[in-house]
C-alpha cells in the first residue's frame, strides 16, 4: 500500500510507467495537444490578420478584393481543420494508449491468475479477482486521458512564465506564488483522499465478490427464500461504498474550486502590489497588466493539471492493487526431468506423503503406497478421510508439505511444466465444464479427430446424449454445462480424460450422479477397453472396487490397510461395515450408530 | 418463457435517462437546488475575468493614473466573487456526489435483487461475469457521467443561449451566420450519438464477455491446471481483452472526430463573421468595432459547443452502462410471486399432486408429458429412472424452481404459483445434488437454512442426522471456513453441510435430489435412517439413485421418457419381471454383488 505522502510521486511513477510502455502513442498525442494549443494561439493571429487586411480596408474604402476574403476563409478553415487534426491526436492518441495499457495490465494480471498455485486461488475470491483485473486496471490508467493536455499545456506555461519574468520580476515572483499554494492545496488533497480511494477500490472489490457469490448460489438462495437476506448483504456494502464514495466527493468539490480560484486569488494579489510598485514608480502600468494577464492565461494549464492530479489517488491505489496480484508469488517450480517417452501405463509411487493445511490438523500423514504400470488401485475411506486431498497431491494441484509422488521414478516437483498432464489425467468428484462446444471440452483445443472424440464419449457413455443433443458435438454447453445434468457432465468430464489416452488416470469418485446402469457400463469399457492405463480411483461402489487390483483404505488421512478386495473384508471390520453398508442396511435398519 | 436477460439495448437515450430517474429516485432530490448552485457558481466564473479587467481598464489604467479606491472597490468585489462562486461550487458538486452516487447504489441494490427473482432458467444463461459487470462497472460507468458530466451539459447549454442573445444584441443577421455554420454539426450530432451510442453498447457488452473469460478459468483453475491448459486458456482471455480493447478504440476514434467537429464549425463560423460582417458593412449596418467585438463573442458560443458534444459522447458511455443495468430490471420475473395477496400453507404434512402436467424447456421437446401424480400427505415417495428420464424435473417441479408450461401443482390443494414465495421457502425445501457453500465459515451456511439457529440447535441437528462425529472431526467445529463455493471441503462434506442447512430448515415437504450422492456408504445409510426418523409427520420425495432408498420410500414412482410407468411399493414393483424397475434394480445389484 502507498502511503498517501508519496502519491503525487507515486502517481507520476504510474505515468512514467505507461509513457516508457507507449512512448510513440504519448509522443502523437502529446504533439496533437502542442499543436491544438498553438493552433488556439494562432486563431487569435489570424482573427489580427482579418481585422488588419480585411475588416479595416474594406470599411474605410467600401469595396475589397474577392481574393483577400477567400484568403479569409482559407486562414480560418485551414487552421480549423490543423486544429481538429490536433484534437483527433490528442484524444484518439490518449484513448488508444489507456486501452492498450489497460489491455497489457489485464494480460499480465491474467497470465498471473493462470500461473498461481491452487492455494493462493482458494484464498481469493473469483469476484475480487474479477475487480483487479476490470475496476482496478481501470482505475490505474485512468490519469492517461488527461495526461497529453496537462503536458501540452505545460508548453504554454513555461512560455507565459517567461514573459511574465520578462514583464516585471517582482510581480513575476508574486504571482508565481500561485504554484507552491498549488502543490500545497493538492497534496492536501492527495493526503485526504487517497485513504478513501483505497477503501473505495476495496469495496468495489468486496461488492463484486458478493455479487458474484451470490449470483453463483443463486439455485441455494431461491430454494431457501433467502432473496432479502442476501440483498441486504449486498446492499449493506453498496451503502459503505456509497458513502466513501460521497466523502471521497466532498473532498474533490473542495478541491476542484480551490485549483480554479487560486489563479484569480493570484491575478488579485499581483494587482495590488502592482499598484504600489506603480505608484511608487518601479513599474509601468502596462508591465501589471501584462503579468496579471498571462497569470489568467497560465489558470488553465494549472486547472488542466489539477485534472491530472486529482486522478491520481485512484490511480495510485488501482495500481498498487493490480501490482499486489503481480507479485504475489507461490508460483509452483518446476525441474527439467521428462518422462520416458512411451506409451504404457506409469509406475505410480506415493512415499511417506503428508499435508495439512495448519499445523494443528493435518489431513495426510505418512501415506505410503505405489501403483505398478497397467494396474489398478481404489483408494476407499469415510467422508473426509482425505482421498480428495490426495487425489489434488498426485496431479500436482498442490505439492506434500513431506514425503514424495514420483511417476515413473520421477519426483513430480522434477517434471518440467506441462509434462505431468501430458501423462495423468484426473476426472473431478464435480465435473468443471467450460462455456464451449461438447467438442471443446473434450478435446480442450487439442487437435483431435472426431472419432477419437465420438470413441472417448463412447466410453464414457455419454454418445448417447450427446447424439441426441441439437447440433451434437458442436453443441454450445452453456457457462459451467448448466444445461447438462450433473450425471451428464460426469461423464462429459470423463471423456475429457479419456481422449487423451493418458498413461496414469485418477477417478475422483467420477461417477457418483451417474445411474448405476451407466456406470456398470462405463467400468467394463474401462476394464475391457484393452488399455494398458495405470488407475487409481476413489470409489464407494463395490462394483467398482471389484475393479481394482489392490485397495488402499484411508481413514483419518493415514494408509490403515492394503490388499485385495476380499482379504480387506475378510481382516477388517471398519472396511466391511464401510463397504458393506448398503446390503447391512437390511439388517440393522433403525439404529444410529456411529460415524 | 423468454430465459435471457434482456441486452436493453434497444431502449432510447431519453427513455433510459426517464427510466433511471424513476428507479433511483435519489437523482431527481434537491435537482432544481443543484441547478442553482450551477447557475450561481458558472455567472460567478464569468463575473470575476470582467472584473478584473474593470479593474485594470478603468483602476490600473484610469486618465489620471492608478484609481487606488476604484481598484479596491473592484478587488473587494472580485475576492466575494471568487469566494461565492467557489463556495457554490463546492455545494453543487457535493449535492451530486450525494445524490448520483444514492441512486446509483439503490439502483445496484434493485438490480441485484432481481437476479435472483429470475427464473432459474435466465439465472443459468447468462453468463456469471457478465452479471457481475452489470452491477459494478456498468453502474461506475453512470456514476462518472452524472457527477460530472450532468450539470456540465445544462451549464453548456445554458451558456449558448447567452451567447446567442449576447451575439444578436449586436447583429442579429450575424447571429444568423453563426447558427448556421454550426448547422451541419447539430444535424450531424444526431448521426454521431446513434454511432456512438452503438459504439459504446459493444463496448460495455465486451466488458462482461471480458469478466466472463476472466473468471471461467479462476473458477475452473483445477481443471486449467491439472489438464496444462493454460496458454489455450490465455488465447482465449486474450482475444477477450483484445476484442474489449478495439471497441472502446473504436468507440473513442467517433468520440474524437465527432469532438474535432466542433472546432471546424467554430472556425467556419468566425471566417462567416468577418464575411459577412464586411456585407453587412457596406450596407451600412454594423461598424468594424462591432465586427470584432462579435468575432470576440463567438469564442463564447463555440467553447460551451464544444463541452456540450463532449458530454454527449460521454453520455453515451454512461447511458450504454445504464442500460444493461435497466435491462436486468426489465427483464420479466417469471416465477411471480403473488405476494401480500398470496395463500399461505397452513403447517404440518403438505399434500402434493402435479395435475395434467407437461413441461418443456423453451425451444426443447417436452420433458415431462400430461403427467399426474398425487403425493398424499406425510408418505415417503422415491422417484426412479435412468438418466435423462425427467425425474429431476419433478423436483424443480415441485419446489417452484420453474413453472409447468401446462397443468398445475398443488400444494394443499392450492395452486403453487399463488402461494406467497415466504410461506413456499419455508414450507418447501430443496435438497440438490451439489450443495452450494458460501465463503464463510460452517455455522453461516447452516444457518442459512434458520437464520437464528443458535450453535446447540446447529449441533443437536447434526447429532439427529448422525454427523456429530464428523462436526467434532473438524478442525475448528462450526467455525471451520468452508471456502469458495465449499471447496475447501469435499463434495460429500458439502452435501452434509446442505442436508444439515435443510434439516434446520424444518420443512413440511422436502425434496432431496440425490442429495447424498456424495457421500461415504456407511454414513449415506445412517443419514439416510436418520432422515426416515425426521420425516416422520412430513412429506419427503426423493430422486433416487440407490436402491436402498428406494427399498425404504413408502411408494416408489418409475420415471421413463417424461411418463410415470410404475407406481407402488419397492415390493410390488419388484414381483413384475418385465416392468422398468425390476430392470433397475437389477443393475443396483449387480453393482453390490461381489
Amino acid at each position: 500500500m502507498v502511503a498517501p505522502r508519496g502519491t503525487m510521486r507515486e502517481g507520476f511513477a504510474v505515468l512514467g510507467v505507461a509513457i516508457r510502455r507507449e512512448p510513440w502513442i504519448f509522443t502523437v498525442s502529446t504533439l496533437g495537444s502542442i499543436l491544438f494549443g498553438a493552433l488556439t494561439v494562432a486563431d487569435a493571429w489570424v482573427l489580427g490578420w482579418s481585422t488588419e487586411h480585411a475588416i479595416i480596408p474594406a470599411f474605410e474604402h467600401g469595396e475589397i478584393d474577392a481574393s483577400i476574403l477567400w484568403a479569409v476563409l482559407g486562414l480560418f478553415v485551414g487552421v480549423a481543420i490543423l486544429r481538429a487534426v490536433g484534437i483527433v491526436a490528442r484524444r484518439l492518441g490518449a484513448g488508444i494508449m489507456q486501452y492498450r495499457m489497460q489491455a497489457h495490465s489485464r494480460q499480465a494480471v491474467t497470465r498471473q491468475y493462470l500461473k498461481l498455485p491452487m492455494e493462493w486461488h482458494q484464498r481469493h475470491p473469483t469476484g475480487q479477482l474479477l475487480s483487479n483485473a476490470n475496476s482496478d486496471v481501470e482505475a490505474a490508467w485512468f490519469p492517461i486521458a488527461p495526461l497529453p493536455m496537462a503536458v501540452g499545456t505545460i508548453a504554454m506555461m513555461v512560455i507565459a512564465i517567461a514573459q511574465m519574468l520578462v514583464a516585471d520580476l517582482v510581480l513575476a515572483l508574486v504571482g508565481l506564488l500561485v504554484f507552491p499554494v498549488v502543490i500545497v492545496a493538492n497534496i492536501a488533497y492527495q493526503r485526504a483522499s487517497s485513504p478513501l480511494m483505497t477503501r473505495a477500490q476495496q469495496l468495489r472489490a468486496e461488492v463484486s465478490e458478493i455479487a458474484h457469490e451470490s449470483f453463483d448460489g443463486a439455485m441455494v438462495v431461491k430454494t431457501l427464500g433467502r432473496e432479502g437476506e442476501e440483498t441486504e448483504r449486498f446492499a449493506t456494502k453498496v451503502r459503505d461504498l456509497r458513502d466513501v464514495l460521497i466523502r471521497a466527493g466532498r473532498i474533490r468539490a473542495m478541491f476542484d474550486p480551490t485549483i480554479s480560484a487560486l489563479p484569480n486569488i493570484g491575478v488579485l494579489v499581483v494587482l495590488g502590489v502592482g499598484v504600489s510598485r506603480v505608484l511608487s514608480g518601479a513599474t509601468e502600468p502596462g508591465s501589471v497588466v501584462t503579468v496579471a494577464y498571462l497569470l489568467t492565461i497560465v489558470a488553465f494549464p494549472i486547472r488542466s493539471l489539477g485534472w491530472l492530479l486529482g486522478e491520481f489517488p485512484r490511480s495510485v491505489v488501482g495500481y498498487g492493487r493490480v501490482d499486489s496480484v503481480l507479485q504475489a508469488t507461490g508460483e509452483m517450480p518446476y525441474g527439467a526431468t521428462p518422462l520416458p517417452d512411451v506409451r504404457t501405463g506409469a509406475h505410480l509411487e506415493v512415499d511417506s506423503v503428508a499435508y495439512s493445511y495448519d499445523a494443528e490438523q493435518s489431513l495426510l500423514s505418512d501415506v505410503t503406497f505405489d501403483v505398478e504400470p497397467g494396474r489398478t488401485v481404489a483408494l476407499v475411506g469415510p467422508t473426509a478421510s482425505g482421498k480428495s486431498t490426495l487425489t489434488n497431491i498426485l496431479t500436482r494441484l498442490v505439492d506434500p508439505q513431506n514425503g514424495a509422488v514420483r511417476v515413473d521414478g520421477i519426483d513430480l516437483r522434477e517434471l518440467p511444466a506441462g509434462e505431468l498432464a501430458g501423462a495423468v489425467s484426473i476426472v473431478p468428484q464435480t465435473a468443471f465444464l467450460f462455456d464451449d462446444t461438447v467438442r471443446g471440452n473434450v478435446t480442450l483445443g487439442a487437435d483431435v479427430p472426431d472419432e477419437d472424440v465420438w470413441a472417448a464419449l463412447r466410453m464414457a457413455q455419454a454418445d448417447g446424449f450427446v447424439a441426441a443433443l441439437p447440433d451434437g458435438i458442436d453443441t454450445q454447453l452453456g457457462e459451467r454445462g448448466t444445461s447438462l445434468s450433473g450425471g451428464q457432465r460426469q461423464r462429459i468430464s470423463l471423456a475429457r480424460a479419456l481422449v487423451r489416452k493418458p498413461r496414469l488416470m485418477i477417478l475422483d469418485d467420477a461417477t457418483s450422479a451417474v445411474d448405476p446402469e451407466v456406470e456398470a457400463r462405463i467400468l467394463r469399457a474401462l476394464r475391457d477397453g484393452g488399455r494398458d492405463t495405470t488407475l487409481v480411483v476413489v470409489a464407494y461402489r463395490k462394483a467398482t472396487i471389484g475393479l481394482a487390483d489392490e485397495v488402499v483404505h484411508l481413514d483419518r488421512g493415514r494408509v490403515v490397510d492394503r490388499g485385495t478386495h476380499t482379504e480387506l473384508l475378510d481382516r477388517s471390520p471398519d472396511y466391511a461395515r464401510l463397504v458393506n453398508a448398503y446390503e447391512n442396511e437390511a439388517e440393522t435398519a433403525g439404529t444410529g450408530g456411529e460415524a | 418463457m423468454s430465459s435471457t436477460v434482456e441486452s436493453g439495448e434497444s431502449i432510447k437515450a431519453m427513455a433510459t435517462i426517464r427510466r433511471g430517474m424513476q428507479i433511483s429516485p435519489e437523482l431527481k432530490q434537491g435537482l432544481a437546488g443543484t441547478l442553482l448552485l450551477a447557475v450561481l457558481s458558472t455567472v460567478g466564473q464569468l463575473v470575476v475575468p470582467i472584473v478584473v479587467q474593470q479593474t485594470l481598464d478603468r483602476g490600473l489604467n484610469g486618465p489620471d493614473g492608478p484609481d487606488t479606491d476604484f481598484m479596491l472597490r473592484m478587488g473587494i468585489i472580485a475576492a466575494v466573487a471568487i469566494a461565492v462562486t467557489s463556495y457554490c461550487s463546492y455545494l453543487m458538486t457535493t449535492r451530486l456526489f450525494r445524490s448520483a452516487e444514492g441512486g446509483l447504489a439503490t439502483l445496484r441494490t434493485k438490480a441485484f435483487r432481481h437476479v435472483h427473482d429470475l427464473p432459474l432458467l435466465t439465472q443459468n444463461t447468462e453468463r456469471r461475469g457478465s452479471l457481475v459487470s452489470r452491477v459494478t462497472g456498468d453502474v461506475d460507468t453512470v456514476s462518472q457521467f452524472l457527477v460530472f458530466g450532468g450539470v456540465m451539459m445544462i451549464v453548456s447549454i445554458g451558456q449558448i443561449f447567452v451567447a446567442t442573445i449576447l451575439m444578436a444584441y449586436y447583429s442579429w443577421q450575424l447571429t444568423i451566420v453563426v447558427w448556421v455554420c454550426f448547422a451541419p454539426l447539430l444535424m450531424s450530432l444526431r448521426y454521431f450519438q446513434q454511432r456512438l451510442s452503438d459504439a459504446y453498447g459493444v463496448v460495455r457488452r465486451q466488458v462482461g464477455v471480458m469478466l466472463s473469460a476472466i473468471s471461467e478459468p479462476v473458477v475452473g483453475a483445477a481443471v486449467v491446471k491439472s489438464y496444462a491448459i493454460e496458454d489455450r486458456t490465455q488465447e482465449r482471455i486474450d482475444t477477450a481483452i483484445r476484442v474489449n480493447r478495439e471497441a472502446a478504440t473504436k468507440a473513442q476514434g467517433l468520440t474524437a472526430f465527432s469532438f474535432s467537429l466542433g472546432g471546424l464549425s467554430g472556425g467556419l463560423a468566425n471566417a462567416g463573421v468577418i464575411i459577412g460582417g464586411i456585407w453587412l458593412g457596406f450596407a451600412g449596418d454594423i461598424t468594424a468595432g462591432e465586427v470584432v467585438a462579435f468575432a470576440f463573442l463567438v469564442t463564447l458560443f463555440v467553447s460551451p459547443i464544444q463541452m456540450g458534444t463532449q458530454i454527449l459522447t460521454d453520455a453515451q458511455n454512461a447511458i450504454a452502462g445504464w442500460r444493461r443495468v435497466i435491462g436486468i430490471l426489465d427483464t420479466p420475473a417469471d416465477l411471480v410471486d403473488p405476494g401480500e395477496q398470496g395463500e399461505v400453507l397452513p403447517r404440518g404434512p403438505i399434500d402434493a399432486e402435479l395435475r395434467d402436467v407437461t413441461f418443456a424447456y423453451p425451444g426443447g421437446p417436452d420433458v415431462l408429458h400430461s403427467v399426474d401424480l398425487h403425493i398424499e400427505a406425510g408418505t415417503r415417495i422415491a422417484i426412479v429412472g435412468e438418466t435423462g428420464s425427467g425425474k429431476s424435473t419433478f423436483a424443480k417441479l415441485l419446489t417452484r424452481l420453474m413453472d409447468p408450461s401446462a397443468g398445475a401443482v398443488f400444494l394443499d390443494g392450492i395452486d403453487l404459483r399463488s402461494i406467497r414465495q415466504v410461506s413456499l421457502r419455508s414450507s418447501v425445501v430443496l435438497v440438490p445434488q451439489e450443495g452450494f457453500l458460501f465463503d464463510d465459515t460452517l455455522r453461516a451456511n447452516a444457518r442459512y437454512g434458520r437464520l437464528d439457529a443458535t450453535d446447540a440447535e446447529i449441533r443437536s441437528s447434526a447429532a439427529e442426522l448422525g454427523l456429530a462425529d464428523w462436526l467434532d472431526g473438524l478442525p475448528n467445529g462450526l467455525d471451520t471456513r468452508v471456502g469458495q463455493r465449499g471447496e475447501s471441503l469435499s463434495a460429500g462434506e458439502r452435501q452434509l453441510v446442505a442436508l444439515l442447512r435443510a434439516h434446520l430448515a424444518d420443512p413440511d415437504l422436502l425434496v432431496l435430489d440425490e442429495a447424498t450422492s456424495a457421500v461415504d456408504p456407511r454414513l449415506e445409510m445412517q443419514i439416510g435412517r436418520a432422515l426416515e426418523r425426521l420425516m416422520s409427520g412430513r412429506t419427503s420425495v426423493t430422486i433416487a439413485h440407490r436402491m436402498s432408498t428406494a427399498e425404504n420410500a413408502d411408494e416408489v414412482v418409475v420415471v421413463d421418457a417424461g411418463h410415470i410407468v410404475q407406481r407402488g411399493p419397492h415390493t410390488v414393483l419388484l414381483q413384475d419381471p418385465d416392468g422398468v424397475y425390476a430392470g433397475l434394480h437389477a443393475s443396483w445389484v449387480a453393482q453390490q454383488g461381489t
